[in-house]
């Protein structure tokens, strides 16, 4: 892709060169001729090798570090150098001009310190975290990496369990989530799990039950504010209409779905349906003034659940309502 | 309150013979007694100075008359292993560990000189697992309790020193939960496998690897024998390397086994002497273990002094080995692309 990056340039300029130099003496007197024949053409010489040059020495350092294992990797086994070199380049197609997707209100992440994203979750596969996760990563204006908290079922699979691992998730568990937090980092949450991502397509938009509100003693315990995020888009990707509990069975799948295009048309069903997706971040709730231990009141713990629970099913309403259609938005 | 009287297990292993030497160059401590049931290599011996060997299985109450005629006040639990001694070692090894320790508390809850218990256990007690945690503190319990190997045994070791503390309260004891050691000079089934020239992986698993130079693990054991630190500690190296980067800084290759034809690829570098895994080994290969280790920076007050990484490296560059592929190769190459590509301009 750099060659022909490269190449096209090159080809580019003999083009231009030729032309610009015949309407100068023309319309502009010799005084001024020479800043703008001259001017630019170094400019072209030096520029615009360089930036393919660069990439190629980019890739290539790249390449050397990954050879030599010279790389950070955190306790969680968070990446950062393949999460940014390697997994989130080829999600930018999908993200931008497949799902095109819209973020409202990204400001209200933190620019610096631990923060909790909490989100609904659907589609049947879990693209709704893998575009949050690169919303984060390329909108907010701090390029934070989200750390997203997963279920022990991906941890357990092969490949996936690794890949997720290095991409910075990590099992959803109270000791991980407050360890993350308290050393600042931003995490994310579903905490409707396979309850949320595996339902039918008829009960879309419609929020299961938030787990054990885990997630809002980890923020109490840490004192970070909590972020709902709603998404709204995702459920249209798969659109669930089956559901076969035997296969799941057999396969240990938490479920075996039945889409529009799968299994019908086999690995094409892989493809996901290209819906309009907007992801809002809400206004953050803070958890940092109800006191120490505030983790153990239940009550208090449940109520919280309950607020970021409505809040997110009240934006989803509120975006729903706007949205004309599926696929345009 | 130094101790005067010190007697480690294990000396004719690497931990305990070098500790045993660290005492030995001690004038503080009066007398040191070494235990084992082979004397150790000559070198080893030599450098342990004036630390006196006996020659004594710990899984016999003989080592009760060793204990009480010297009037050990300080014991050093440093035998408690991983590494069998052969490819049928492993009952032997499991006797040791477990039996050996049973003798050994039995011969300190006798003595009315003994002061002060330090063991050597391991982070294994965690077991390994994609249920657990990322990082184990103290505190925490494993998800799937270690079902069979070294790991059981260091379990049940810990259930022995926790009955024994019980029941002398006067005793002040440390148990010392160490990740795995590595070092230009120590002996372990990971040196072994690091420096295999073609190292097999688990396909589709990248474990993470905290690692403690076996410089530290003296230091630390050194440290708990001559202060008064009861408690449960982890200790472990700063950082993580995942495995394959651990591979790659190593400079071996991967040979990543579909995890279905392990147990036969282990079966097979256990026969050809190489490398000696126990399933509770491969798990941890699959999983990978990290251990918190601020407990040990506050409270027990060491640091190690060696990262994860840098305890890595001390390793490949004091085993001297070279990557199959060199540096000076690597950019060389990438000088020449670069300026093939300067030329293309």
């Amino acid at each position: 892709m750099i060659p022909l990056h490269g190449a096209d340039r090159n080809q580019a300029s003999p083009t231009a060169r030729p032309r610009r130099p015949r309407p100068v003496p023309h319309h502009q007197t010799p005084a001024e001729d020479p800043p703008l024949t001259v001017a630019p053409e170094p400019q072209e010489q030096q520029e615009r090798p360089s930036d393919w040059e660069q990439r190629l020495g980019g890739l290539l350092d790249f390449v050397r570090r990954r050879m030599a294992g010279d790389y950070e990797v955190d306790e969680f086994g968070f990446d950062a150098d393949l999460t940014d070199n390697i997994i989130m380049p080829p999600l930018k197609p999908l993200y931008e001009k497949w799902f095109r997707v819209e973020t409202i209100g990204i400001h209200n992440i933190p620019a610096e310190g631990g923060a909790l994203l909490v989100a609904n979750h659907s589609g049947t596969l879990p693209l709704d975290a893998t575009m949050t996760a690169y919303a984060v990563a390329n909108e907010h204006p701090s390029k934070r990496h989200l750390r997203m908290l997963g279920a022990d079922l991906v941890f357990k699979t092969p490949l996936l369990g690794a890949l997720a691992r290095k991409s910075g998730q990590t099992l959803a568990c109270n000791p991980d989530a407050e360890r993350l937090l308290s050393s600042g980092e931003v995490v994310g949450v579903w905490p409707e799990g396979f309850k949320g991502i595996g339902k039918p397509f008829k009960d879309r938009y419609k929020l299961q039950r938030f787990g054990r509100g885990g997630f809002v003693s980890a923020a109490l315990n840490t004192g970070v504010p909590i972020i709902p995020v709603s998404i709204v888009g995702a459920e249209e990707i798969y659109p669930m209409i089956g559901d076969i509990k035997a296969l799941a069975r057999l396969f240990g799948f938490p479920y075996f779905p039945i889409t529009p295009t799968f299994p019908l048309l086999g690995p094409l069903g892989a493809i996901p349906l290209p819906s309009k997706w907007y992801i809002e971040f809400g206004e953050p709730i803070h958890t940092n003034n109800f006191g120490e231990n505030a983790a153990d009141d239940p009550m208090l713990v449940f109520n919280l659940t309950d607020q970021v629970r409505e809040t997110i099913q009240q934006t989803l309403y509120r975006l729903l309502t706007q949205r004309r259609n599926v696929f345009l938005g | 309150m130094a101790p005067k009287v010190v007697l480690v297990t294990g000396v004719s292993r690497f931990l305990g013979g070098n500790l045993a030497a660290r005492f030995a160059a001690n004038p503080d401590i009066e007398r040191v007694l070494g235990v084992d049931t082979e004397p150790p290599p000559r070198d080893l011996l030599r450098r342990m100075g004036r630390a006196e060997f006996v020659r004594a299985d710990i899984r016999n109450p003989l080592i009760a008359k060793v204990i009480a005629t010297a009037g050990v006040d300080t014991v050093v639990h440093a035998s408690v292993t991983a590494n069998p001694a052969g490819p049928t070692g492993r009952t032997v090894m499991k006797e040791m560990n477990v039996i050996g320790t049973m003798q050994l508390l039995a011969a300190c809850q006798k003595s009315p000189h003994v002061r002060k218990l330090v063991v050597k256990s391991t982070s294994a007690v965690y077991g390994s697992s994609p249920r657990d945690p990322a990082v184990f503190a103290e505190g925490m319990s494993p998800k799937d309790l270690p079902s069979s190997g070294y790991a059981k045994d260091a379990v049940e070791v810990e259930g022995y020193v926790r009955g024994f503390s019980r029941r002398r309260p006067d005793v002040d004891v440390t148990t010392l939960r160490f990740t795995n050691f590595i070092g230009p000079r120590i002996d372990t089934v990971l040196t072994r496998y690091f420096a295999l020239p073609v190292v097999p992986t688990v396909l589709g698993y990248d474990a993470r690897v905290q690692l403690l130079h076996s410089e530290d693990a003296l230091a630390i054991l050194e440290r708990a024998t001559m202060h008064d630190l009861p408690g449960v500690f982890n200790a472990g190296g700063e950082g993580v390397l995942l495995l394959s980067q651990a591979i790659r800084r190593a400079g071996r290759l991967t040979l990543p086994v579909p995890s279905g034809a392990v147990p036969s690829v282990g079966r097979f570098f256990r026969s050809a002497r190489l490398v000696d895994f126990s399933p509770d080994q491969m798990r941890f290969l699959n999983w990978g273990r990290v251990v918190d280790t601020s407990l040990l920076k506050r409270e027990f007050g060491f640091t190690p002094r060696w990262t994860t990484r840098q305890a890595f490296d001390d390793y490949v560059s004091g085993r001297d080995l070279r990557p199959l592929i060199g540096t000076e190769r690597v950019e060389a190459i990438e000088r020449g692309l670069l300026d093939a590509a300067a030329k293309l301009r």
